[in-house]
């Protein structure tokens, strides 16, 4: 016969522990408390926007174990024993920008910056997928994320620039 | 727009997660993928005392080729779904279907099953699922039932679901070989929800005509709607110009006289309807085998 487990109970508050940009926290919780709001509010990781809080402009999205998704639309409880990359761990170490936060520099992919975040987010999990995308595609994959300042022709072009620099970067690993 | 207050459990077992959803059942709600759920609770349109959250549950966690069916459990993420190769050949149908929902980050989190749950009249797995005639299981500490799609939804956000009962999986019904399908939307903006939408798998006969044709769509009235009278019109036929004329007529008096909003007029879905339901069988047809 099985051994007898605890059942489980219904909880306000919660311990957890999660990977953020390569750094581990162990932190008590609200249950409530949104993923966004605890990156925010606990970690002051204030990289991550908060714009709709219902899942339509894209501005909180983060890498969940390597995927993109909305951090507005999760609890915090969610991602214990997660890994979560937020823009902040983008750049290398020694504080140069990600290939993708250059190219969007260059290109002129960002007016008032605040939908940049999730945009680098969903663009660094779309070239992990698809390295070589067409404008068509990109503007697909971008199509969570609202920006209403820049326009999105310089974004894409950025995202092209962003694609071939990171292609020339892997064959050099190669 | 944060979400009120509740109680919270994760449980890993589906009999305790049945419990607990048993112990308060009128005020207890069940969390997979969150994407309309948290919505919902962040704009406190939905406040419940208690959350079970199942996405711990890995006994939900498959994708299984049954007796004529594909079997989606309760975990199972929507981009999974359009990542698995089973899926991807036995029912291309439903990965074309997903990839209209939402965008790609809601995808990596919402559920198939949630979807179907949550039944949303404007969203696509309700409506695929009423096309194919396709079933859920329930399940309760009192035990499991079968629901047939006719029967499961039964109103906006509402479904046949009692008290203490959990969706734990989605049965879609596999297509003939030789059968055509298609899924059309038109939305204003990619990954909203869309205006109306249809669903349309056609049975070819040895001589070419259609033996059989399942249509259903979204966005036309409070619940998914399957397209009877469109089927009727377009079985039997080669699906020439008078049949599909015949079919848009049919289709747009399927559109009910509340779906009026502020996104689009009653007599603007009706039209569109109309034209969407030529463009869907024919494509559906061009699809068919030989």
């Amino acid at each position: 016969m099985q051994e007898q487990e605890e059942a489980p109970v219904f909880i306000e508050e919660c311990d957890i522990a999660v990977t953020v940009n390569g750094r581990h926290y162990e932190q008590r919780v609200p249950v409530r408390l949104l993923l966004s709001d605890f990156l925010r509010h606990e970690l002051h990781h204030t990289g991550t926007h908060v714009g709709c809080e219902h899942g339509v402009c894209g501005c909180c999205t983060v890498l969940l174990n390597g995927e993109a998704v909305r951090s507005c639309l999760m609890f915090a409880v969610q991602a214990d024993g997660m890994v979560v990359t937020t823009i902040e761990g983008m750049a290398g170490t020694n504080s140069d920008l990600h290939p993708i936060q250059q190219a969007f520099q260059e290109k002129h992919g960002l007016q008032c910056g605040f939908c940049t975040p999730g945009i680098i987010m969903t663009v660094h999990a779309m070239l992990h997928e698809n390295s070589n995308p067409s404008d068509e595609e990109i503007r697909h994959e971008l199509s969570g994320n609202i920006c209403r300042c820049t326009g999105y022709q310089n974004i894409v072009e950025a995202v092209k620039l962003a694609a071939e620099r990171l292609r020339v970067q892997q064959m050099e690993v190669q | 727009m944060k979400p009120p207050r509740f109680h919270y459990c994760a449980p890993h077992m589906l009999d305790e997660a049945l419990v607990l959803l048993d112990q308060n059942s009128e005020d207890t709600k069940v969390l997979a993928g969150g994407q309309s759920f948290v919505p919902l609770l962040n704009m406190r349109l939905a406040a419940p005392t208690y959350i079970v959250d199942i996405n711990h549950i890995a006994e939900l966690h498959y994708i299984e080729q049954e007796d004529g069916y594909l079997a989606i459990g309760a975990t199972v993420r929507q981009r999974q779904v359009e990542r698995s190769t089973l899926v991807q050949e036995k029912h291309p149908l439903l990965i074309e279907v997903i990839k209209h929902i939402g965008h790609m980050q809601i995808r990596n989190r919402g559920t198939v099953v949630g979807s179907i749950a949550h039944a949303d009249p404007a969203a696509e797995l309700p409506a695929l699922l009423t096309c194919l005639k396709g079933e859920v299981l329930v399940q309760s500490v009192h035990g499991e039932r079968v629901i047939k799609a006719e029967e499961f939804f039964t109103g906006y956000l509402s479904t046949a679901l009692e008290a203490g009962e959990m969706l734990t999986e989605v049965r879609f019904p596999l297509i003939a070989p030789q059968a055509g399908w298609a899924f059309m939307e038109f939305a204003r903006r990619s990954g909203d929800y869309a205006l109306v939408g249809a669903a349309a798998v056609l049975t070819p006969t040895a001589d070419e005509s259609c033996m059989s044709a399942h249509i259903a769509y979204l966005g036309i009235a409070g619940i998914p709607v399957r397209g009877q009278t469109v089927e009727d019109a377009v079985t039997g036929t080669t699906l020439d110009e008078p049949a599909l004329n015949g079919a848009a007529e049919a289709a747009s008096m399927l559109v009910s006289d509340d779906m009026g909003d502020v996104h689009a007029t009653v007599e603007y879905r009706r039209v569109l309807t109309g034209e969407l339901t030529k463009r869907v069988l024919k494509a559906a047809w061009e699809r068919r085998g030989h």
